[in-house]
Formats: structure tokens, sequence, C-alpha cells
């Protein structure tokens, strides 16, 4: 061999060597993850497992904030980038972004019978592809800091419930404890969602596009400016906040700050590891309105992305995770309520927590799953759903600051939808 | 015998030499075929490319999107809309009235940018001529107090907001200190006139270290000779500060106010995280209102977002143009002196 022949294939070598370490290896499998409470772990517990069984596929999870899944991750799935899988909740409105995972999976049906009743809320409208499934429901309700209640010598109220009862019993913690407001609901047009419908809301016009704002959502709108120019709905959510920011209550009930919090069933786990034995708290359900007790469903699904390089590898790695034993396990782990309809069925979930207060938490929120009024049942699977929930929290928190009057956040809202509709390409 | 130091030298800089030997004879030529303009080319081809790339090809696009309309990224994809984007923003049948506007958030973040500029620059470049006069004068410790109010400077705007956050809150630091002291608790963020004069003063905390420094520097260039000639005159201190000190400091001072003035047009990071733009809109900046509708929002319209940065834009090169005006003057000053 020359000299000459040797210098060029050390040449060749050097830039194979370099190109590996800066292309992705086939096989790898990429994951955009964000946490609420401890299931990061619980799934990088569940891919190592899932390596070792598969060693020709090497699966990176990057965990990250939610509110990268929210703004940066749109950004990339449109310049046809991102990660191979996701963990979304916006899950309708990237619908085109996702993969259709039916060719590459061995049992296709597996996932329409036991994820099928999910299927929509992450596929495009029409579609029968199988995208993904959702690593957890969610259902909005409140919980409520028991030990305060007994303090002040209220009594909780029972079912039936309203949400004037709720928040009336909260106030008068409220002015036995001194604490900070009586009440609290994250700052998100999705949390309003579920008590706007039980005042008898309906978002969804005759032809599938978004309806003007209706008398259920301004009974609740009214009712919440009301109580924060009380003093009894927390202030620091709501209206310390401009757009649509989201901001969350859990650090106030978690601090006693609040005796009543409304928020959902993925702040479960958060709440107990958080609170531990410094009080007792329950969950309540969703306090009823004129038309009904509903909270708002949803969850988190994870998803294939269209723009992978690896799709049976996708495909590999999405069969373990919706595997009912997987699934069980991950459910337990993380306290959240279960997607798989077979995990669900068969029931008998052991709770891996010690905290007295998760187990029936959990109870009340399978129990209020029943009681979704059909409104609020078709939101997470409506296009303009989060459009909506945008023009809400953005106009009703400037009404809560007095910047202008409710019935002019009512048209803002009308406005503000159907322009965001517009630009979408809706009409 | 050479120094290890000297070997570990040369064997840095040789591959450095053998690739300027390497294109010696092409830049030879060059020079020969361009002169020295070409060679200055040359040189500055790196630099120009990555502006090129990453200030003047965005500033292009930037100008494309605020022309369409849609939520695609790509501009092939979207609609071309002229003025629209811009006439949108504009459309208001009374501008002292933002709920007579098409785009109210954006008459409101314009006039709380304007307010905040006038207040903010004002009490900053007052505060940062007081601090500078105190600390050019013979303090014990002066360098540990320059570097104490230089040190905010050095912090992430994010971290000066969170820090701020973390006293002015609800149930804060400060409100708790009050509370010691048996105060009735104030709720900073929430109260629209406490949160916007919170913003102000956390903004100015954290950039005053920069202009004192600019300022400082100024007054140490001021001749001593002049402060002896008016002590020995008998001149009282205010009439030194109005007639020798404040007319020598002018041209520092006219450079650190139109800095100022840019930066506080462009407020955002410390502001955002502080208060979020809140109460209701009260802090609501221009930045932020570009922010939220390009990116954050669930309403995304990154056309209307383009448009907005353009006309923030067009304050901005007034403002810098302003500046690179009494550099020039400034330097002809100089000249003459």
């Amino acid at each position: 061999m020359t000299t000459r022949n040797l210098r060029a294939k050390g040449a060749l070598a050097a830039l194979a060597l370099g190109l590996m370490s800066t292309t992705a290896l086939a096989g790898d499998v990429r994951i955009m993850w964000y946490s609420d409470g401890v299931e990061g772990e619980v799934i990088q517990d569940l891919l190592n497992r899932f390596m070792e069984a598969n060693p020709g596929i090497n699966v990176i999870l990057d965990n990250v904030a939610y509110k990268v899944v929210q703004e940066q991750l749109p950004i990339q799935l449109e310049a046809g980038e991102g990660p191979d899988i996701a963990r979304v909740t916006n899950l309708k409105l990237l619908a085109s972004h996702w993969l259709d995972l039916t060719p590459h999976l061995a049992d296709p049906e597996y996932f329409n019978t036991n994820f099928g009743a999910y299927a929509d809320w992450m596929r495009e409208d029409g579609s029968s592809a199988i995208n993904g499934f959702m690593t957890q429901l969610t259902l909005t309700g409140g919980f409520a800091n028991q030990t305060l209640f007994e303090q002040a010598g209220v009594e909780m109220p029972g079912e039936g419930a309203t949400w004037d009862d709720w928040v009336n019993a909260a106030a008068a913690v409220q002015a036995s404890q001194g604490t900070a407001a009586a009440f609290a609901i994250d700052r998100s047009g999705h949390r309003i969602s579920g008590p706007n419908v039980s005042y008898g809301a309906n978002y969804i016009g005759a032809d599938g596009k978004p309806a003007p704002v209706d008398a259920g959502t301004k009974e609740f709108a009214q009712k919440l400016v009301q109580w924060v120019a009380d003093g009894k709905m927390l202030k620091d959510t709501w209206v310390a906040a401009s757009g649509s920011t989201y901001r969350a209550a859990a650090d106030d009930f978690v601090n006693a700050q609040i005796p009543f919090y409304y928020s959902g069933s993925w702040q479960i786990a958060q709440l107990s590891s958080k609170i531990g034995d410094a009080f007792d708290w329950v969950a309540t359900g969703s306090p009823c309105g004129t038309a009904g007790c509903s909270g708002l469903a949803g969850g988190a699904g994870l998803v294939a992305v269209k723009y992978t390089q690896n799709a049976a590898e996708v495909a590999k790695v999405m069969e373990f995770l919706a595997q009912e034993d997987v699934v069980r396990e991950f459910s337990e782990r993380t306290l959240f309520l279960p997607a798989h309809k077979g995990v669900v069925e068969k029931g008998g979930l052991v709770w891996q927590t010690e905290d007295k207060n998760v187990g029936p938490a959990l109870d009340v929120f399978i129990a209020a799953s029943t009681q979704i009024a059909p409104n609020a049942a078709s939101l997470p699977s409506w296009t303009w759903a989060t459009v909506y929930y945008g023009a809400l929290a953005n106009r009703i928190s400037q009404a809560m600051a007095g910047e202008m009057s409710l019935d002019d956040a009512f048209a803002r809202i009308d406005t503000d939808v159907a322009e965001a509709v517009a630009a979408a390409g809706g009409n | 015998m050479p120094r290890v130091s000297e070997i570990a030298g040369a064997v840095v800089t040789a591959p450095l030499a053998w690739a300027a030997q390497a294109i010696d004879p092409a830049l030879r030529f060059w020079q020969r075929l361009t002169g020295q303009g070409g060679m200055a080319a040359f040189f500055l081809l790196p630099n120009m490319t990555v502006f090129g790339l990453f200030v003047i090809l965005p500033l292009i696009f930037n100008f494309a999107y605020s022309m369409t309309s849609g939520t695609a990224l790509f501009l092939a994809d979207r609609e071309f809309v002229g003025l629209a984007q811009f006439q949108r923003l504009l459309d208001c049948s009374d501008f002292t009235d933002p709920a007579t506007c098409q785009e109210d958030q954006f008459l409101i973040a314009v006039r709380n940018t304007a307010l905040f500029v006038v207040l903010q620059v004002t009490l900053l470049i007052v505060t940062a001529t007081i601090t500078a006069l105190i600390l050019n004068r013979e303090l014990r410790g002066r360098s540990f107090w320059r570097a104490v109010f230089f040190f905010p400077v050095l912090l992430s705007p994010v971290v000066v907001g969170l820090i701020w956050r973390w006293i002015l809150q609800r149930d804060g630091l400060l409100n708790a200190g009050m509370a010691g002291v048996g105060l009735e608790p104030i709720n900073w963020l929430i109260e629209r006139n406490w949160a916007f004069a919170a913003a102000i003063g956390v903004t100015i905390w954290a950039h005053l270290g920069f202009y004192t420094l600019i300022l400082l520097a100024g007054l140490q260039a001021i001749p001593k000779d002049l402060y002896e000639a008016a002590e020995m005159d008998g001149t009282r201190p205010g009439r030194v500060f109005w007639r020798i000190t404040l007319p020598l400091l002018m041209p520092n001072l006219l450079v650190v106010i139109v800095l100022a003035l840019i930066r506080a047009v462009q407020v955002f990071d410390e502001a955002f995280v502080l208060t979020g733009g809140g109460p209701g809109t009260a802090t609501l900046f221009l930045t932020q209102y570009i922010y939220e509708v390009g990116f954050a929002s669930l309403l995304k319209n990154p056309g209307l977002a383009a448009a907005a940065s353009i006309l923030m834009g067009g304050v901005l090169v007034v403002l810098t143009l302003l500046q690179l005006a009494i550099g020039k003057r400034n330097e002809k000053r100089a000249k003459l002196k």
C-alpha cells in the first residue's frame, strides 16, 4: 500500500468519525418530554428497560420545561424538524405534524382497542391514523385544605354543592384563618372551561367553528370577576399576568394560602410530594353550575413526529410504552389516571404512595369523570379549543384588573377568536 | 535550552503559521489585483458574513413576514397581504383610547413603553449622575463601592427579575419585613402603580452600574486644575457643579441618555419575569407584546408580530442615528481642542 493511499484512507476515516459525532445514528430515538411530577424519572426507568431488551435502539430522553413544548416545539415542527416522539398536551392543533404509525406497528388493532376512545384528540379531522397514545388522562377539579376547614369549624360542602357554595364556605375559612384568599383557579382558559360548561356554555358552533361567547360563559366569568373584586379569588394568578400566560396556583395551596384550589388531577403527585404531612387535603370534584357539575377532560399524549428518520424504531418504542403492564406501572408510579382501556377495565391499580390523601383523591377524579358534560367532552378533540382558551384568559383577566368592562371583554374574545381562526386559514 | 512555555507556544502557533504561509501567495495575488481596498474587504469578509447572516438576513425576512398573514412558518406558504398588518396595528379611531383600536393591546404596550422610557431614563440618569459624583470623591473603600454598584450589571436579567420577584411578591421578603415592624403588607406586583414602579426600580437597579461607570470615566477626565481654580475663587459647590462639572460631563451624559433610551425602549426580560406584563396589562411593554403575539400566545400571529417589531425598530433607528450624531459631534469637538 502506498503512502498516498494510506493518507487518503486516514483522511476518509477521520471524516467518517467526524460525521458520526455530529449526526444522529440510525437507531436513535429522541423524545421531548416534560414533567408535572415524577413521571420523568419513571419514563427514564422504563426506557432503560426497553434499551436493555433492544440494544440496537438508543432512546434519548430530553427533559424540558412545559413552556418549551408549548412554544418551541410548534416552531420546530413547522420547520419540519423536532424530536422523534413528543409528550404534548396541545395535540389537536399540531395534528398535521404527527406520524401515522399504523404501517409500522405489529398490532395496530391493539392501539385502536385500548386507546381508540381518545385517538381523535390527536389526529386530523376525518383521519383514522394512529399517531400515538395518551400517557395519562386528566380531569379538572378542585382540592380543599381539610385541615384549614376543620380549624375554621366550617363544614365542607358535600356532593352537588354549587360554585357559590364552595366559594362561600372557603370565604368563611379565609375570614377565620386569615388566608390570602378563599380560593384560586389556575390562570388558563382551559381551567375555567369545565365550570363554564357547568353553567351551560357551548364554544362550538353548528358549523364546527367557534361560537360567540354565550350566556353560560358570561355567567361564570361574571362570578369570577366579582369574586376577584370581593377579595375571595386570589389575584396573584389571574390578575398578575397579561396575555395568555399560564400561571398555576398550586404553590399557594401547598403553602396553605388558600383553602380551596381548582386545578386538575395531574396536580395530585405534586401536592402529595410538596405537602407531605403538613396538612390533610381532599379532592372535591367539580362544583356544580346551573347545567351540571362538569370538569374538563384532557391529558398528555405521546405522539410520533412525522419528520422522524427512524419510524420503525419509533414504533417499537411506542409499542413498548403502550403495553398494558407498562401503562399500569407508569400510572401506579406517577399517580396519573390511565387512558388504557384494558387497564381501566381490570382496575385494581396499586397507587405507589404512602400518602393517605392520594388514593381517595384519585378515586374522586375517577368518579367525576362520569359527570363530564357533552359540551366539555367534545372540547379536547376540537381544533379551535386552544384558541378559545387563550382569548378567555387574556380578556377575562383584563376585566378582573378593571381595564375593561366584561361586556367589552366578551366582544374582544369574539373578535380575537375570529381573527385567530381567519389567520390560521379557517375563515 | 528552550523553555516548556516556548515549546508549547511554538506547537500552538505552528498550525497558524502553516495556514498563513499556505494562503500567502493567494493573498499577494489578491492584493496585486485589488489594491489595499481589496485587502480590507477580504479581512472584513468573515465579520460581514456573520453580520449579514444573523442581522441583515433576518431583518429582510422580518420585513417579508410583516407583509404576510397566516400561521405557516415558511414564507412560501404565507399569504401576501401588503401593509394590512401595519394597518391593523394602527387602526384606531381615537389614539388616546385603546378600546377604539383593533389591536388595543398594541396601543397599551406603546403607551406603557413611552411612559416607562420617560420615567425610567430620567430617574436612571439622575441616579447614575449622583452615584458617579459620590464615587468620584475620595471615599474610604472607593473601589469596593464601585464594584458594589457595578455588580448587578453582571447578573442575568432573568436572575434579576427572579430575585426581585422573590422580594416583592405578596409573601415576599419585603412584606415579611414590613409585617415584622407592624406595617400593613402591600401587594406590590398586583397594584397597578406599584407594579409599574417596581418595573422601573428594578431595571434601574440592574443597569445603574453600567451608566455610572461611563459617567465616572467622564468625571475623571475633567482637569483637576479647574476645580482648584474654582476653590481658590471661593466658588460655591452648586455653582461648581452647574458651571464646570455638568458642561464638561455633557458629552458623556448625552451618550448615556441615548443608550439608556435605546435600552428602555427594548425593556423586556427583567420586567417580564417580574410582573409578566400584569396586573392586567399595566406593565405590558412593546417587546413583550411582540413576543406574546409572535411566539407565546395561543393566538399566534407572526406577521403581526413582525410588523410591530418593524415599528419599534423605526424608533430604535432614530435613537441610534441620534447617538451616532452625538458621537460625531463629540469627536469633532475633541479634535478642535
